[in-house]
């Protein structure tokens, strides 16, 4: 192999160069950050749905809320009727076991409640602190909701 | 086969000859009955919400309560702009309200009146016909609402509304909060922060305030014109014959909005 060396010290070189950004970054990855709750949302201690059925599935069920608001005039969500409805619905049941743990599947709410279906008056009220509840979360998984476009966001203490 | 050709023919000749055809034959054999089946009858427990302005209650100080009233609840900013403007309720002069019923020898008081205007919430809406994605639809209850979600701001609606009762958001309702003369006209926006703003692009309009009624309010500005005047705004159920609406309806000479149209505004005023 003529000039060997160079073409070995190049590739290296190159090589490194392309690297540099992952070796830059190695062992600084994110933490996934943990939604911090209020005192508020700590004392009520269960929200809406159970606390998997939240994470896995809040923004459908937002989806739903909003859709069923506006559209069907339907105002209030009962967790207690919407786990028989689903437990009914074969095809809700199916498409989101898939997604759920069994403690979510299982679950039946303390006591039979009923929500007034709004982001800002109801999910907003407990959950004050979008900046550490909903803000970090999303920042770190890459989403943009625009659901700030239209919601006012709870005024926060810096 | 049941008819063949010649047969066919025959019956269609001897028909047409008797001017049989369409509408005509139905209201020949069967009167009343084509227009029983236009019109159907509400089942019960329904509600058709609708309004009655009884002009002669307001005055421009009230209406100006009102509009208030009604931006201040549902977060409409001001821009200080009529270009801009966003609009849920306003008032128009006679001429401009019902240029139908207008004539050059009328009433001096009429002539200079002027009128509180929102959307009519058109039985036959003509807005609801032309969206692109149903962003607008027409509820059960009659009223014109609007999912702001799926609006894609074409503003179809905007071209057949014959009423000038919907708004575009040119920009951002957020600006207000940004620019420095804007500031100054929305002082304290948002007014009402348990109801969303808008964002740019999509078309807003009167929705007779649905999220009140939902809680078993009356609208926002039939509360603040009662506080002033009683029954200068009455708001109520048309299928209830003893409802507010439908006594003041009963009791006095009611007009509407261009109603040679066939919209069936159920935004009637009493003059």
């Amino acid at each position: 192999m003529y000039d060997g060396g160079k073409i070995i010290v190049g590739l290296i070189a190159c090589l490194a160069f392309f690297l540099s950004p992952f070796i830059y970054d190695a062992g600084t990855a994110a933490k996934a950050p943990k939604p911090v709750l209020t005192e508020k949302a700590k004392e009520a201690g269960e929200c809406v749905n159970s606390t998997p059925y939240m994470k896995a599935w809040h923004m459908h069920l937002l989806d739903t809320w909003r859709h069923t608001v506006v559209r069907n005039d339907e105002r209030y969500y009962s967790p207690r009727r919407e786990a028989r409805m689903a437990r009914l619905d074969k095809n809700l049941f199916d498409q989101w076991r898939h997604f759920v743990s069994d403690g979510a599947r299982r679950y039946v709410p303390k006591e039979d409640k009923v929500y007034y279906k709004s982001l800002q008056e109801t999910c907003l009220d407990c959950h004050s602190n979008k900046s550490k509840f909903c803000d970090e979360c999303h920042n770190y998984m890459g989403v943009t909701p625009y659901c700030w476009d239209c919601h006012i966001q709870p005024e926060e203490k810096k | 086969m049941g008819v063949n050709r010649r047969d066919f023919l025959k019956i269609a000749g001897i028909a047409g000859l008797f001017g049989l055809s369409g509408r005509a034959a139905m209201d020949i054999l069967a009167p009343g009955e084509l227009e029983a089946a236009e019109k159907p009858v509400a089942p019960p427990g329904v509600k058709r919400w609708a309004m009655v302005v009884d002009s002669r209650k307001m005055d421009e100080a009230l209406m100006d309560k009102c509009i208030e009233a009604c931006h201040r609840e549902h977060n409409v900013p001001n821009y200080g702009n009529p270009k801009e403007e966003i609009k849920w309720v306003w008032k128009e002069d006679y001429h401009h309200s019902f240029p139908g019923q207008q004539h050059a020898f009328i009433e001096e008081d009429l002539k200079h009146k002027e009128f509180l205007l929102m959307c009519n919430h058109c039985s036959n809406p003509p807005c609801c016909r032309v969206c692109p994605t149903q962003a607008t639809f027409q509820r059960e209850d009659g009223i014109i609402m609007m999912d702001m979600h799926r609006c894609i701001g074409c503003r179809f609606c905007m071209a057949a509304c014959p009423f000038g009762a919907r708004s575009f958001n040119w920009g951002d309702p957020w600006r207000v909060t940004r620019v420095e003369e804007l500031k100054k006209l929305n002082p304290d926006f948002p007014t009402n922060r348990t109801y969303p703003t808008r964002s740019k692009g999509v078309v807003e309009k009167c929705t007779f305030c649905a999220s009140r009624l939902a809680r078993g309010e009356v609208p926002a500005c039939v509360e603040a014109a009662n506080e002033v005047t009683e029954g200068a705004l009455i708001f109520g159920d048309l299928n209830d014959p003893e409802s507010g609406v439908r006594e003041a309806l009963r009791k006095h000479y009611s007009i509407r909005r261009k109603p040679e149209l066939g919209t069936e505004p159920n935004l009637y005023f009493i003059v």
